[in-house]
């Protein structure tokens, strides 16, 4: 196998490359997700893509995978243009990915997992379980995967999971390969044993995409890097021309200019004040304070932790240890309406999720917190004084909507977003929590809300804001904290903070802090 | 991304914005003129009669909807929660036999109670809606606490219901009423109370936060919690009030009746959840109207008095109720889908 398809290669000059993505560009409505993208995977290689939160990756893997069609540009295979219009021609073409999120049926056996629609029959139309099994066990020893072909896969652990899905996409016998963050559910030797399979699959000539926030790993397994930011292609070079500053450099490097910075305010007293704050196996003693007209910024990767700890702040998932203080007094936060009672607001990660009620009006979406005190008689809702003070709120933040009846599933994410923001202004908070209050909108909407938490600050609001977005995070936050896998790294002050220092104390384990 | 990208985008997006909407209450309400108007014409086509100008039968089609009415606007806010309710029907039958057995005439020699004979029509009515009440508690409970699907809970509901209504009296009708009690279901009464339920319930559904809440778990429960509301709670007391509508339905059609029987309200729920998505409401949740479920009903109940005016057998008329139901669910699928689009 690995000799065949050497001779190939050695025969074949022309095309060099096993994988080719020219000029892609992919939007969405309100953003565009990837413009003028080009991937390049030399055959039998490790290339590695790196690149902030939202800078592309996923969206570019789908198109590779043929989960999505791309507005532009094409994949070429081997030179040959491809033309994928579901993850199955992708599959057939040779391209197989292992998604981060596993798809696996957790109440079918291994052997029935790999092969799914590929079933090997007997004479009467059913499956053949003996050569089912027998295919599997040469497969898993090919890979040296040692698990039950058997056995039903929900009893597997994460890791073997892992395994399955690898074998599965071996199985196929793809020329390319797309792991998303194929370590995240790991332990160290499993990483090792992953990394033993890739290197059997690099040397047989296969070419591998490999997707991480791991930067020691990039430099033990890949051969090529790509780096993406903000929907663009930025570099790429070998490994080996590249250091971990140079990436971080590569993924970051955007101007700060183009953003609102935070306007100078006086800083007034403590109003939250959180100790050795935990929520059992998330995240675990985070502490810090929060002032009166201080914005504190939290960053971190994904999974670092960061919405969980808003999330318990907020109620949503009731803290396991530590305590939470209001204006000096100790106080139990176990659900949403209580932490609002308090003076807490949070504008959720996940617009869609939850913060939307996509089936409602404007009105309905921006008056669903306050239907309590000061616009009720009884039971009954003051309709008059809501659709005032909601018209107020949407001339003060500019949502563009014809009207307040329109249904919000109409209006572009960012004025969708400047309601949500209005529903919790509305609730008038004295600690506001913004977990990517920017996510997903347009850079006008973008300086506008940035205009806006600053205004919020300046009125004497203690604001917390999460954000992925290095460049927001600097230049809106007075003080930002930095997570890493459920523990805070460290903290830093406006003057000290820049993208190189976030990023290497988002990346790092407590330990080395 | 660049801003000029952006721009373009958002004009582009822009007028798409203004769009001409028609209330869904109107498009139905045109389905039910539609309808009526249809068995008119085949009524002088092959009778040479007219089937709307005859207010006996007209009163006669309210009356046979008003129950199934009443149900179907408890129903209906079950399903904007996003939820179903299969027990009402059942529901229904086990509070009519209580409230039937506490409405009984002394001049009947075999009450189920001989000692709670010629009560005030007030204590029937009261223990009927209560135990209604209940039974939608326990619904609203195992759905909001033991997080139990709501069609299996309420389908346990449906049969163990039936089960007591039938246990009550070992399946034995309860009889002779009295006349104070039985006025409750005589002449136009079932119809004003159905209207009257209605009229609250339309009001609740808009003006209280009761209403508001119960729209706002069914379009997104989630973003409801991290709102401040108390999700559970306010299962509850949604599938609490569906319970007691259908126990007012119960003590309506025993009252009607002037008996209470273990069998009443035989796929009552079925018919009621009908009216509800015929009436516009999705079984997604987060939307529907009371006004369009009243709409719903009617239709159903045209249907019925048109078909047995045209004197089309029973078979045929649940065939056509079927195809029906699963048009209006159809019509909601395809809306569901033009809204996930735009």
């Amino acid at each position: 196998m690995a000799t065949q398809t050497t001779s190939i290669l050695d025969t074949r000059t022309s095309p060099r490359f096993l994988l080719e993505v020219v000029n892609a560009r992919k939007t969405f409505p309100g953003v565009v997700a990837l413009d003028n993208v080009q991937l390049r995977i030399r055959p039998g290689t490790v290339h590695a893509l790196m690149g902030e939160n939202g800078a592309g990756k996923s969206t570019l893997m789908k198109i590779i995978a043929g989960v999505y069609i791309p507005d532009e540009g094409e994949v070429r295979l081997h030179g040959q243009k491809l033309l994928l219009n579901g993850p199955l021609d992708a599959l057939e073409a040779g391209i197989a990915m292992i998604h981060q999120e596993l798809n696996l049926m957790p109440f079918m056996t291994v052997a029935e997992n790999i092969w799914i629609r590929r079933e090997p029959l007997n004479a009467l139309g059913f499956v053949n379980h003996g050569i089912l099994a027998s295919k599997t066990q040469t497969l898993f020893d090919r890979l040296g995967i040692a698990l039950d072909p058997e056995m039903e896969v929900r009893h597997l652990s994460i890791a073997g999971r892992q395994m399955v899905e690898i074998a599965k996409a071996v199985s196929y016998e793809s020329e390319v390969l797309i792991m998303d963050e194929p370590t995240s559910a790991l332990t160290g030797r499993e990483v090792e044993h992953l990394f033993r399979i890739i290197n059997d699959l690099r040397a047989q000539g296969k070419g591998i995409i490999y997707i991480t926030h791991k930067m020691d790993e990039v430099f033990e397994i890949a051969d090529d890097i790509s780096v993406f930011r903000d929907g663009q292609f930025i570099h790429e070079a070998p490994a080996s021309e590249l250091d971990s500053n140079e990436i971080i450099r590569l993924m970051v490097g955007r101007e700060v200019t183009q953003l609102f910075p935070k306007e100078t305010v006086p800083i007034g007293d403590v109003v939250l004040s959180v100790r050795q704050l935990g929520l059992e196996g998330v995240f675990e003693d985070v502490s810090f304070d929060v002032h009166a007209g201080e914005i504190l910024g939290i960053a971190g990767l994904v999974g670092s932790g960061r919405t969980n700890v808003a999330e318990t702040l907020f109620g949503v998932t009731p803290a396991t240890a530590g305590t939470i203080a209001i204006d000096g007094e100790t106080t139990i936060i176990k659900s949403p309406h209580q932490a609002m009672l308090r003076g807490l607001a949070l504008l959720t990660e996940d617009r869609k999720e939850t913060g939307l009620f996509l089936s409602l009006s404007v009105l309905e979406n921006m008056e669903i917190a306050v239907l309590r005190d000061g616009y009720t008689h009884g039971s009954f809702v003051a309709q008059g004084q809501l659709d005032q003070q909601c018209e107020h709120m949407k001339q003060a933040l500019h949502v563009k909507t014809p009207d307040l009846e329109e249904r919000i599933g109409n209006l572009s994410g960012g004025n969708q977003q400047k309601v949500l923001i209005g529903r919790w202004l509305m609730t008038n908070p004295r600690i506001l929590i913004l977990d990517e209050p920017t996510r997903g909108i347009d850079v006008g909407a973008k300086a506008e809300i940035h205009r806006l938490i600053s205004k919020l600050a300046g009125e004497g609001v203690a604001v917390i804001m999460i954000s992925s977005e290095l460049p927001e995070v600097l230049g809106m936050s007075d003080r930002i904290m930095v997570m890493h896998q459920g523990q805070v790294t460290g903290f830093l002050d406006r003057g000290d903070a820049n993208q190189v220092s976030v990023m290497e104390l988002a990346s790092t384990p407590a330990a080395h802090a | 991304m660049t801003t000029a990208t952006d721009n373009n985008q958002q004009a582009a997006a822009a007028p798409k914005l203004r769009k001409k909407k028609v209330p869904t209450e109107v498009s139905i309400l045109a389905v039910l003129i539609g309808i009526a108007l249809l068995f008119e014409l085949v009524g002088w086509i092959v009778r040479g009669d007219s089937f709307l100008m005859n207010p006996q039968r007209l009163l006669i089609m309210i009356l046979q909807m008003s129950i199934i009415g009443i149900i179907a606007i408890g129903v209906t806010q079950v399903i904007i929660t996003g939820g179903i309710d299969l027990s009402s029907g059942s529901v229904l039958a086990l509070t009519a036999m209580v409230t039937a057995s506490l409405a009984q005439s002394s001049d009947y020699a075999r009450a189920v109670y001989p000692a709670l004979t010629d009560m005030p029509w007030v204590v029937p009515l009261v223990a009927g809606l209560l135990v209604g009440a209940l039974a939608g508690i326990i619904n609203g409970s195992l759905i909001a606490f033991a997080m139990i699907p709501p069609f299996i809970a309420t389908l346990g509901m449906m049969v163990t219901a039936r089960g007591f209504a039938r246990a009550y009296t070992e399946g034995q009708p309860v009889s002779m009423l009295t006349e104070d009690f039985t006025w409750i279901g005589s002449g136009a009464n079932p119809v004003i109370i159905f209207l009257g339920v209605a009229a609250i319930f339309h009001i609740a559904l808009k003006y209280t936060r009761y209403g508001k809440y119960t729209y706002a778990i069914g379009a997104n429960p989630q973003a409801a919690r991290v709102s401040g509301i108390n999700v559970r709670r306010h299962l509850v007391m949604v599938y609490a009030i569906a319970g007691l509508l259908a126990g007012l339905a119960g003590v309506v059609a025993s009252a009607r009746a002037g008996t209470g029987q273990a069998g009443m309200g035989l796929m009552y729920e079925l018919d009621a959840i009908a009216a509800a998505v015929i009436g516009g409401t999705s079984l997604a949740g987060g939307v529907g109207r009371v006004t369009g479920t009243v709409i719903g009903a009617l239709i159903l109940g045209v249907m019925l008095s048109g078909f047995t005016f045209l004197g089309v057998d029973a078979y045929y008329q649940d065939i056509v109720k079927g195809v029906i139901i699963v048009t209006a669910v159809i019509v909601d699928q395809y809306r569901q889908r033009r809204r996930k689009l735009s």
